[in-house]
């Protein structure tokens, strides 16, 4: 078995975001069209420059047709990805693949999802006829499963770990208020958020990713292609996705306290990259904080504290804009909701932005003087049974 | 046919909730009256309950049934066959038949009368919930239970108790009636059934003693049941032998199942040698005499009904209304779930009704659902059945679901890791969220997870052991 990885030999040299918002006047072809011209501006192209398409969207539209048409391209090749709410990610992973194969020479990573036409609150998955023997579940309930367990384990009283958790979300929040694309743009305490009701386990309404429609897209050229097209920029580091194989909710052994297709996909993407002191080497990370139990496991998971610390770490401000290692610093699926195919590719723009020094002042990181990379980290799925992207991205060649 | 007929196991089935009658007043301001009533959770119904009885009933290790008569008057399903639902769950073999008997409370005594009768080892199951309209009889009146009764020969295994013969008498007079569709009945003025009723059950209690050879002196006790309230007391004190406690203030009148439940609860007291008359009011009179052997407290189940009227938990009414269906209220805002795939469902009928996972020959691992791939060793089709239906677990961990879809809010779900190996997550019912911790001991029960375009969606879920 092997993970050669592709460090380097792509770049992406444009991207777009649109605002994530519930866009009740806007259609999934009005964001595809606005992610997609975007992107095209901030590199400089026309859709004609653009070779082949890998269009992300998980339950919004199916089949290339739904990009081709409302761009109205021009017999090129599209590719719709589907991967669960690393959709987005997955898109940008084959898009840089068919780059560094040689098959194209510029390729467009494009992810949207239109949720709120759906007339229920929350995600919906689309229904596939079965045995009726599977979960109900919501995903907030899911990762609620995380809080006793990690409590238990580390011996944490479980109301300080739900003070803890509710901190991610006040730190989210915090960002995400200096951010104008974000959806919730208000600055909320974790004592409010304790006082909240709950709805799932322990967590109330804030401790889950919100819910909006967005887009947002990325071009990726050569390395080579990309020093000629533009001054600064980012080179794709690693790639790794690892789609558990739901060992977790059949093995005994498997205890809520981690997620260990994210430690997986982690440790190959830094193999890919060359680090080994993540903490150290990473200058940011924009995680996939779809509830705060998530965000708080993935730390460990990440490899940016030992297990059990992560709660002290949150407590010591690690993970703010101006810690250690900035997590997050766009504000996060907690700031801009969740369009499922747009996610992943929204969370490489912070990185476009912060690595590059264009990220508004009020929310810059200070942690450029001496770092170059960030990495990206997007899931789909549950506790026990998930896909886990990992991606590092960076302004300097290796 | 060879041999004594009589009984060889049996169970009985009485739902962990209960109304309290007086709640009925304090909502509506009449109806009501003293004592408790039980009610099916949300998720049950005759066939689940039906299940449950069964497996009290087999629990230990008796010999399998050859055939299976299911009798109700609230099946789940018409034209579709509910005793194949409780078939599946108990793994009985195709070649057993599975066979429903509805319409009326008289089916499921007649059910157990014919089987005495017959030759086969048939395992005889009664169910019923009953529904009356606020305030009225039934409402609070009306009691939910199943019973299940292994009937063969003493040639099939030890009997607990002898089937001593019986007598029968029937009558057309209409009591009690409900058209199909309607969820209650109605009934004509309590004194004429009354009066219609006690001939026929002296009748049958005269033909019975004479064909038995038994006088009234030799009989122990009477179980006398009968939707008539007032007859079937006047009766039962016509008898002129003990009567058994009758359960009318701890379950209620389970219609159907009412018979056979009040003769499981004597059995569970019953001394070898004793005589037990089952005497059963229902569009006439049916007489059975039971004679209790030396095998019965061997092969008593481990739940006796008294247990089971003990482990409770009251609902209030305007819940049980709500799980009842008569008074609707307002649905998670989420989106209802799909029916179920009845194909899907066909192909994997032994997980699904009957909880068998699969366990990896060369790892020794578990897997639930089974899975035709280990999730370590590897290999393809190394597996073995495991069923897990009887298995206890412990909780590993555990949430509670406010937004999920559930016909009764919020869902309780947790993690349990059953004792011998084996994961799984599933959803807890019977259960007060308060109550489950990290370390809870879960059993698995048969129940109804939703019904979607009238297809019910029948699968386990764990419950908190008890006692």
């Amino acid at each position: 078995m092997a993970s050669h990885g592709i460090r380097d030999r792509v770049a992406i040299v444009g991207m777009g975001c649109t605002p994530f918002r519930e866009h009740w006047d806007r259609s999934l072809d009005d964001l595809l069209i606005e992610a997609h011209g975007l992107a095209l501006a901030s590199a400089g192209m026309t859709k004609d420059d653009i070779d082949a398409y890998w269009y992300g969207t998980s339950q919004s539209s199916a089949s290339g047709i739904s990009l081709a048409t409302p761009l109205r391209l021009d017999n090129r090749p599209v590719t719709r990805v589907e991967n669960y709410c690393a959709t987005g990610s997955e898109a940008l992973r084959q898009a840089c693949y068919a780059v560094a194969s040689g098959a194209y020479d510029v390729a467009v990573a494009i992810g949207a999802e239109k949720v709120k036409d759906g007339g229920y609150q929350g995600l919906n998955a689309f229904p596939i006829p079965t045995d009726g023997t599977n979960r109900t579940l919501t995903a907030a309930a899911m990762f609620s499963l995380i809080l006793p367990a990690y409590a238990e384990r580390y011996g944490i009283d479980e109301d300080d770990l739900r003070h803890v958790v509710a901190r991610i979300a006040e730190k989210n929040h915090y960002n995400g208020a200096r951010n104008e694309l974000a959806q919730f743009r208000q600055e909320t305490s974790a004592e409010v958020i304790c006082d909240m009701a709950a709805v799932a386990g322990r967590l109330s309404v804030f401790d889950c990713a919100g819910v909006a429609d967005g887009a947002a897209a990325a071009i990726v050229v050569s390395a080579e292609q990309a020093a000629d097209l533009c001054d600064d920029p980012l080179y794709v580091k690693a790639l790794s996705l690892v789609a558990g194989n739901g060992s977790g909710l059949v093995d005994p052994s498997f205890d809520f306290t981690t997620l260990p297709e994210c430690a997986a996909s982690a440790a190959d993407a830094y193999a890919q990259a060359g680090i080994t002191d993540p903490r150290a080497e990473l200058a940011m990370a924009e995680v996939h904080d779809c509830f705060t139990p998530t965000e708080l496991v993935l730390m460990e998971d990440l490899g940016f504290c030992d297990r059990g610390t992560a709660w002290r770490e949150v407590l010591d401000g690690t993970f703010a804009l101006d810690g250690d290692l900035p997590v997050n610093p766009d504000g996060g699926l907690k700031s801009f909701g969740h369009p499922v195919g747009a996610s992943g590719l929204r969370m490489h723009y912070e990185a476009w932005l912060q690595l590059r020094g264009r990220a508004p002042e009020e929310r810059r990181i200070g942690t450029l003087a001496d770092r170059s990379r960030a990495l990206v980290h997007n899931l789909g799925g549950y506790p026990g049974e998930m896909v886990s992207f990992v991606g590092i991205v960076g302004t300097e060649k290796d | 046919m060879n041999g004594t007929r009589g009984i060889l196991a049996y169970g009985a089935h009485v739902p962990y909730r209960r109304l309290a009658r007086s709640a009925i007043a304090e909502v509506m301001g009449a109806g009501g009256g003293r004592g408790h009533r039980a009610v099916a959770s949300f998720d049950e119904d005759t066939t689940t309950m039906g299940v449950e009885a069964a497996r009290q009933a087999l629990a230990g290790g008796t010999p399998t049934p050859r055939a299976l008569w299911f009798s109700t008057v609230a099946p789940a399903y018409l034209d579709k066959t509910n005793a194949t639902v409780v078939h599946a769950a108990l793994r009985l073999d195709a070649s057993v038949p599975a066979l429903d008997f509805g319409g009326a409370p008289r089916s499921a005594v007649g059910a157990l009368r014919t089987a005495l009768a017959s030759g086969d080892r048939t395992l005889v199951v009664a169910s019923d919930l009953r529904v009356g309209l606020p305030t009225g009889p039934e409402d609070g009146g009306g009691g939910d239970a199943a019973t299940a009764v292994l009937v063969g020969s003493d040639e099939d295994g030890p009997l607990l108790a002898e089937y001593l013969g019986g007598a029968t008498a029937t009558a057309e007079f209409t009591d009690r009636w409900r058209t199909p569709g309607e969820a209650h009945s109605r009934t004509w003025e309590a004194r004429f059934g009354e009066q219609a009723y006690l001939p026929l059950a002296h009748r049958a209690w005269t033909d019975a003693l004479e064909a038995t050879n038994l006088t009234a002196a030799d009989v122990t006790v009477a179980a006398v049941a009968g939707l008539h309230s007032r007859a079937t007391k006047k009766a039962a004190a016509a008898l002129g032998v003990a009567v058994a406690e009758d359960r009318t203030d701890t379950v209620g009148n389970a219609g159907a199942a009412h018979p056979t439940l009040l003769l499981a609860d004597v059995l569970d007291g019953a001394t070898p040698g004793d005589v037990v008359a089952l005497v059963v009011l229902a569009d006439g009179c049916e007489v059975l005499f039971f004679r209790a052997t030396d095998a019965l407290a061997a092969g008593r189940p481990t739940r006796s009904v008294a247990n089971q009227v003990e482990d409770r938990a009251d609902v209030s009414y305007a819940l049980y209304l709500a799980w009842r269906g008569l008074l609707e209220v307002q649905p998670p805002n989420r989106p209802e779930p799909n029916r179920p795939s009845s194909s899907a469902a066909a192909r994997r009928s032994d997980w699904k009704h009957g909880f068998v996972g699969s366990t990896d020959r060369s790892t020794g691992i578990t897997h639930l659902p089974p899975s035709r791939v280990g999730i370590s060793s590897g290999e393809v089709d190394d597996m073995e059945p495991a069923p897990m239906a009887d298995a206890e677990g412990t909780v590993a961990t555990f949430t509670v679901d406010r937004l999920a879809y559930s016909p009764s809010p919020p869902v309780v779900f947790a993690v349990v890791d059953f004792d011998g190996g084996g994961r799984m997550p599933v959803e807890l019912t019977d259960v007060d969220p308060s109550e489950v911790e990290i370390g809870t001991r879960v059993e698995m029960v048969f129940r109804r997870l939703f019904t979607a375009d009238g297809l019910h969606n029948y699968f386990w879920k764990g419950r908190p052991l008890r006692g």
